[in-house]
């Protein structure tokens, strides 16, 4: 009996984690595991999210310096203000739905805060983490 | 029968004197328009509205002479534009710089254009706001009215005041400071 209790609970947990993806972080997370990627920890994308680092002004920034604390709620671009639309997918559908989009971001995004490329590994951390809000 | 045909002719003059509020969006409207390419020519290039737009104003390229685009919109400049990346892939950021080039102010028929071309035929500025036909323009506006404005900031925001820079208009009439509601107007 406890068996099948099981069974349920795994099938539910794939098809909620299923629901978490789209055709183009399904090719993302493939192309990143081909690029050398174990697998992906939402919760370590969490972490790299919100890590905190000097800016060139000596502020300290991450993530959320344009995105904001709420990824349900629009962000606002640090220095050209622009509104940037939600982040999570449950509240902005578009979201993660065009594989081009999501590397040319991650690209100069990386770049702004971290002053370096993110590795296949990271991004699909942050991809994780991403689709589950 | 005679007033009749005098207010339509009223009511036609008033219809051209409209005009500059009117961008082209077509032939017909171009070809009533009898202020027709005073301003500068709006955007109509999807890849590069959404591509300079996802970030700022995507400012028509017949703000700078080509010669400013061609440095801007080259693969390695991108890669720090004013402080940030903005990379592009290879096949868009032909598109975009081709479009750029093609419209430039030099290449413009559209009267702001041209006095932009005039204003930098010595020099190739990166930003707007260095043109001499620009800076001559704003001269005269405080800066608590844009610097000291928190909902201005910066003379790159255009659309911040000008309500129609969208289509390409920065007539003074369409001009809206904010939280100055008097000026503009006066």
């Amino acid at each position: 009996m406890k068996w099948h209790k099981l069974l349920l609970a795994l099938g539910m947990l794939a098809a909620a984690s299923a629901a978490l993806a789209t055709p183009a972080t399904d090719e993302l997370f493939a192309r990143y595991k081909s690029a050398g990627a174990a697998g992906f920890d939402a919760e370590r994308g969490s972490k790299n999210w919100n890590r905190e680092v000097q800016g060139e002004a000596g502020e300290m920034v991450s993530c959320t310096a344009c995105h904001g604390k709420d990824l349900g709620k629009e962000g606002r671009h640090r220095k050209t203000d622009k509104v940037i639309k939600p982040m999570a997918p449950s509240v902005n559908k578009e979201r993660y739905t065009d594989a081009k989009k999501i590397e040319k971001w991650f690209k100069r995004n990386c770049n702004d805060v971290w002053s370096r490329e993110c590795t296949a590994q990271e991004k699909g951390d942050l991809l994780k983490f991403l689709l589950g809000q | 029968m005679r007033t009749n045909f005098k207010a339509a002719l009223l009511a036609a003059a008033l219809l051209m004197a409209s005009g500059s509020a009117l961008a082209e969006t077509n032939f017909w409207q171009w070809l009533v328009n009898f202020s027709r390419q005073k301003e500068v020519k709006p955007v109509d290039n999807k890849a590069y509205l959404e591509e300079c737009g996802s970030c700022h104003f995507a400012y028509q390229p017949g703000l700078l002479p080509g010669k400013s685009w061609a440095k801007l919109l080259d693969e390695k400049a991108l890669a720090d534009h004013f402080g940030e990346d903005a990379t592009l892939d290879k096949d868009v950021l032909k598109s975009i710089h081709d479009y750029a080039m093609e419209n430039a102010a030099e290449k413009s028929w559209y009267k702001r254009s041209r006095k932009i071309a005039l204003a930098t035929e010595d020099d190739a500025p990166l930003r707007i706001t260095e043109v001499r036909y620009i800076k001559r323009k704003h001269h005269d506006i405080p800066e608590k009215m844009v610097k000291g404005n928190k909902d201005v900031k910066s003379q790159a925001y255009c659309n911040a005041c000008h309500t129609k820079a969208e289509e390409g208009i920065f007539d003074e009439d369409t001009v809206d400071i904010p939280n100055f509601p008097n000026r503009g107007h006066d």
